[in-house]
């Protein structure tokens, strides 16, 4: 079952390998919640998302993207995480 | 080859995708050398976007300007522009959800069905290629080319000039798959579905509709061959919808479901995204049942020229110098193309070149004399209806149908 299971895992990380690796490469701004950005975030998209869309949203822009991605594509972001994560945003990649 | 680092981050990576925090962590020490400075941004992007863009091949792709990894977004720089017929491994790449399947051709089939169908079937991709089968050269654009360059700039990806293609594309007619289920005299739309989902089950998948009477147009196709073979897979293998005259956001790939319905399609990508407001782009193309008094979904691609003969910014030879680039609209046919050597206060026309069809790119070419110092060069293309490009921005919320005409500069010494 063990053998089993690490099988599985190395046959799926072959796949993911190369996108993943270079995924791995993006690099964002060091601060309070990026920990956040990085766990809620990623689960569904590259981060390259967010340098791409900078530096024209201001907070309340950020706020926006953040809602939208909880309200509409149903990200399970709690309240105090969301607040992190637009804090991050505004504070790094913020108009 | 896997080390034991490999392997601990890679099961890193599994245990995180199972509670469903994806992590690119795996094979977190290959690391890739890119050189940066050589991406060839449209001009007029958002600064940050330079910090991720990056030169490469996705598998089966010559190397493209990478936007985004996942969902991936992938756009053609303007050198892949020289041609009316864009090659598939140039064709830019565009995906809203990261959970994209490789699809088996054997297994593959689409379900054609609905509330406003008499009947149902399941047509394998033999069925498919059985049936009449039709080409049709036509571009392939998304809605949100050059969103990168609205001003003030508007969020989503963002795209310079290279988010379209132009391809001969070949496939059995919607109408004739439609015609073996029979459509109900109610059915206002037809929806479709594609392989690729969502990550979260919470998501909404991207699911499109048409009206019925683009639906069932002689043109609109469900294509297995793309320029001569099979559709890459970043292109929707093995078959996609072909909207000619639309754009990319109803050219929905790797097609498993063609649903009739007898109420609007509901949902995200319905409304709110892909919406441009009541009023400011002629709207001749209509789908009447998702409109609203605020806002319409985008349906035709507005006229539209670009410049692919030089940058701007190129350094050229002093004299004679042939500018040239494509011009397209959606499918009333480009009747001329005008170029501009002063900044607007007069214009030539420029020669046209093979009339690949209605839908397509269509070539143009200018013979200029560059003097020595900086010249302008400005374009603009005129449909047979009458539509031209415009010079100021029409901004809108989504950064959608920026046709404004461009204004480059040759230097010349």
């Amino acid at each position: 079952m063990r053998v089993f299971a690490l099988t599985l895992i190395v046959s799926l990380a072959a796949g993911l390998s190369a996108a993943a690796a270079q995924e791995s490469t993006i690099t964002l701004k060091p601060g309070p919640g990026l920990d956040k950005v990085q766990t809620n975030c990623s689960t569904c998209h590259s981060l390259d998302y967010i340098p791409m869309n900078s530096p024209f949203l201001n907070a309340a822009g950020w706020n926006g993207e953040v809602t939208k991605m909880i309200k509409a594509m149903g990200a399970p972001i709690d309240d105090a995480d969301a607040k992190a994560i637009v804090d991050y945003l505004a504070k790094n990649y913020g108009a | 080859m896997f080390t034991r680092r490999t392997l601990l981050s890679a099961a890193g990576a599994g245990a995180a995708l199972a509670g469903g925090g994806f992590a690119a962590k795996a094979a977190q020490q290959i690391v890739l050398q890119f050189d940066v400075s050589r991406v060839p941004l449209s001009p007029g992007v958002p600064a940050g976007v330079a910090s991720v863009a990056r030169m490469e091949a996705l598998p089966g792709k010559k190397p493209l300007i990478k936007l985004a990894y996942r969902a991936p977004n992938y756009e053609a720089p303007l050198d892949y522009f020289r041609t009316p017929i864009t090659p598939n491994d140039e064709f830019f790449v565009r995906y809203h959800l990261s959970n994209i399947p490789q699809v088996d051709a054997k297994t593959y089939q689409i379900d054609v069905g609905g509330d406003g169908a008499n009947g149902q079937a399941t047509l394998t991709l033999d069925d498919l290629k059985a049936m009449p089968a039709y080409e049709i050269v036509a571009v392939n654009q998304c809605s949100g080319n050059r969103r990168g360059l609205s001003n003030p700039h508007v969020a989503g990806v963002e795209w310079g000039y290279g988010a379209m293609g132009c391809a001969r594309w070949k496939g059995a007619r919607l109408k004739d798959v439609l015609d073996k289920v029979g459509l109900k005299k109610e059915a206002i739309e037809i929806a479709f579905n594609g392989a690729d989902g969502p990550v979260l089950d919470a998501t909404p998948d991207f699911i499109k509709s048409l009206p019925v009477w683009k639906a069932i147009d002689e043109s609109t196709l469900i294509a297995y061959e793309m320029n001569g073979a099979a559709l890459p897979h970043f292109n929707g293998f093995p078959a996609r919808l072909i909207v000619p005259g639309w754009t990319g956001t109803y050219w929905m790939k790797h097609l498993i479901s063609v649903t009739a319905l007898t109420k609007p399609q509901g949902g995200f990508w319905m409304n709110p995204a892909y919406r441009i407001p009541v009023g400011k782009f002629p709207v001749v193309a209509r789908f009447a049942s998702q409109e609203n008094a605020t806002s319409t979904p985008i349906t035709e691609m507005v006229i539209n020229s670009l410049i692919t003969s030089h940058p701007d910014g190129a350094k050229v030879k002093p004299g004679k110098v042939t500018v040239g680039g494509l011009a397209w609209d959606a499918g009333y046919g480009i009747r001329s193309v005008e170029v501009s050597t002063d900044s607007g206060k007069t214009w030539s026309s420029a020669t046209l070149g093979d009339d690949l069809g209605r839908y397509a790119f269509r070539p143009w070419s200018f013979e200029l004399n560059a003097k020595r110092g900086n010249n302008t060069v400005m374009a603009n293309a005129t449909n047979a209806i009458g539509q031209s490009q415009v010079a100021t921005l029409i901004w809108n919320p989504a950064g959608y149908h920026n046709n404004v005409m461009q204004n480059i500069t040759l230097v010349a010494g």
